[in-house]
């Protein structure tokens, strides 16, 4: 389902195929034609791509057809091997992770999965982990650890579940327990937001060494929704909250929130995620290799630093 | 006499009227007993009838938990800065602002050194009074700071939490935060430091899904809420009631989450104890804190809020 704003670029790149299908069945000599719609099609998705308002990332962030962990598992990874459970209470589907390789290279994968269609949105509770999830994706950070291979989160939430379930078992334990389980891996960790980083349940799986995000992607404390019903008492006012949170990839680089921002196809990722995916494996093996010098203690200590610093104060007299 | 006038002679007599007399009694929000209000105090806010735990503030804290005097203040040197810009029906900078007129204070954590029962602490304390003790970046880097010189100075933690969580208006850089203190507490566990939490109502959001959680010891005081989502976007979630007692102390002790409930007036003795045993020091024999009456906070302001 296309969003309002791409609506009138989908329409002109529809009527352009119509068009072309209509001079090959006919045999009508169409270049010109095509040539002057092409060139404004072009004009078009600059104009509506390239000034996107931050509500406007927001929703492309969660659009329906983005790819997930999963779709980059597979395309960006070979040889992905699921491993299920958390060893203790069961299997949480809305965290999905296991063995694969990079370029030849054995890696962890972990990732927040959101589902591709209703029905797997509900299996997998769209993207919302429980405690088990978060209790899995510690005990896959155990196995990379233990066998010496680096670690890519992929983060994709719109935040860790709020029921009763989840809070009887433990829900703000296991994020702190994940988060401080990141700071002391003894491997490379590299993060990723690929779509919607909501707030603890996101950061739970995101203390990397470097923490990237994708161009459309969001991070933030609290969904522009939620945001708008504490600030304005009305859901309707969440544009205004998500250009209040500044929660886009462009915000946060200059918060050194995230250290680059991955490109994505024109008019987002779902528009070609065989080319998202490939930004994707170009980013990570970038920043593999940067961490890859590092020493163990080294690689603790750039990581904690990288936290350190980060925050808006002022020092006082 | 103009109308205007009329109201601007009325409008301190009234006030007069009232507040200037001391409060002598109030009424337990529990079970409404009449309450000596000198003797709430002496009791560290804990209702003589019922044992209802009202609201500490941070200086009673400070005082409840160490020993007379020792306490340094190593806080307040910092303050958030509005780095998103942010405004809704008012821009940060001046809710700042006002928050600090009414607290006297850059930020809503107080820390410092101590001694309780001569063990050498650090001591960390929330206020709620400060923006519901939310966390933005001036409360975590307060935090973190605490946390380092304890670090250095081989110092144990003990933090008394209270907050809604992370703080909107600083946006991702709230949540930053999470991380940034827990990579504090890490240094502080490699030097075999103890960390304990003391999880005072209410406990929610981000802070309660970091620093919170992670204590080498977890207290809860009776009653208290602690959670990770607040009740009503569970409530919203899921659409039917919450069960009795749900996210209190009692029921986390009961899951597991928590290592006791524990009386305020007995934190003193139980820190001494755990703190002692952690480092292999001798026992110590913590004297009850000598405890300073003063009046009771205005009306509505620490009174009848948990609802």
């Amino acid at each position: 389902m296309a969003l309002e704003f791409e609506k009138p670029v989908i329409e002109l790149e529809t009527r352009i195929a119509e068009l072309e299908l209509y001079g090959k069945e006919n045999g009508v000599d169409m270049t010109d034609e095509l040539e002057l719609m092409s060139k404004r099609l072009e004009r078009l998705r600059s104009e509506t791509f390239d000034a996107l308002s931050r509500w406007q990332r927001v929703q492309l962030a969660r659009v329906a057809g983005r790819p997930t962990a999963l779709d980059y598992f597979a395309k960006t990874f070979t040889h992905y091997r699921e491993l299920h459970g958390d060893r203790a209470i069961g299997e949480d589907a809305a965290i999905v992770g296991g063995l694969a390789r990079l370029e030849g290279r054995g890696v962890v994968v972990i990732g927040q999965q959101k589902g591709r269609d209703t029905k797997e949105n509900i299996q997998r509770n769209f993207g919302m982990a429980h405690p088990e999830g978060f209790r899995k994706a510690m005990r896959l950070m155990d196995l990379a650890e233990k066998f010496e291979l680096p670690i890519i989160t992929l983060i994709d939430t719109p935040g860790a579940y709020p029921g009763i379930a989840a809070e009887e078992r433990g829900q703000a334990w296991l994020i702190a327990q994940s988060i401080q389980r990141m700071t002391r891996l003894k491997v490379p960790v590299i993060s990723v937001v690929i779509g919607e980083g909501g707030s603890g349940g996101a950061l739970a799986i995101a203390v990397g060494n470097k923490v990237l995000i994708f161009e459309n992607a969001v991070y933030s404390v609290i969904s522009p929704e939620s945001c708008a019903v504490i600030a304005w008492k009305d859901v309707k006012e969440a544009e205004k909250a998500a250009e209040a949170l500044k929660l886009t990839a462009r915000d946060l680089l200059q918060f050194d929130i995230v250290d680059s921002v991955i490109p994505e196809p024109k008019g987002g990722a779902h528009n070609d995620a065989n080319m998202a995916a490939e930004n994707l494996k170009k980013a990570l093996l970038e920043q593999l290799q940067s961490l890859e010098s590092l020493s163990t203690l080294e690689l603790i200590q750039q990581r904690s630093a990288r936290f350190r610093k980060l925050g808006a104060i002022e020092e006082l007299a | 006499m103009t109308l205007a006038r009329f109201f601007q002679r009325r409008g301190p007599k009234r006030e007069q009227s009232n507040d200037d007399l001391p409060d002598l009694w109030s009424k337990c929000p529990n079970c409404g007993a009449q309450i000596y209000n000198k003797e709430l105090e002496q009791a560290l806010r804990v209702c003589p009838k019922c044992a209802y735990h009202h609201r500490l503030p941070v200086k009673k804290r400070i005082e409840a938990l160490t020993d007379a005097g020792s306490f340094e203040l190593t806080s307040g040197k910092v303050r958030s800065v509005d780095a998103l810009k942010f405004t809704d029906t008012e821009s940060y900078p001046s809710r700042l602002e006002r928050t600090k007129k009414k607290t006297g204070r850059e930020n809503a954590i107080m820390a410092g050194r101590a001694t309780l029962g001569g063990l050498r602490i650090q001591l960390i304390v929330m206020d709620f009074e400060y923006s519901g003790g939310s966390m933005g970046s001036a409360e975590g880097e307060e935090i973190t700071r605490a946390v380092e010189i304890a670090t250095n100075e081989k110092r144990a933690v003990v933090l008394v939490a209270t907050s809604g969580g992370a703080r909107m208006q600083e946006g991702a850089l709230s949540l930053m935060q999470m991380a940034k203190t827990t990579f504090a507490l890490e240094e502080l566990g490699a030097e075999k430091m103890p960390y304990i939490t003391v999880l005072t109502d209410p406990t929610t959001g981000g802070v309660a899904a970091s620093f919170a959680a992670i204590g080498d010891v977890i207290i809860g005081e009776p009653g208290a809420l602690v959670g990770f989502a607040g009740q009503r976007v569970i409530q919203q979630t899921i659409k039917q009631n919450l069960p009795e007692g749900f996210q209190r102390t009692e029921f986390l002790e009961e899951h597991g989450m928590i290592d006791m409930v524990l009386d305020r007036r007995e934190h003193r003795q139980m820190l001494a104890d755990l703190i002692s045993a952690l480092t292999n020091q001798p026992t110590v024999e913590v004297k009850a804190t000598p405890v300073e009456v003063t009046p009771p906070p205005a009306k509505g302001g620490l009174f009848g809020r948990r609802g």
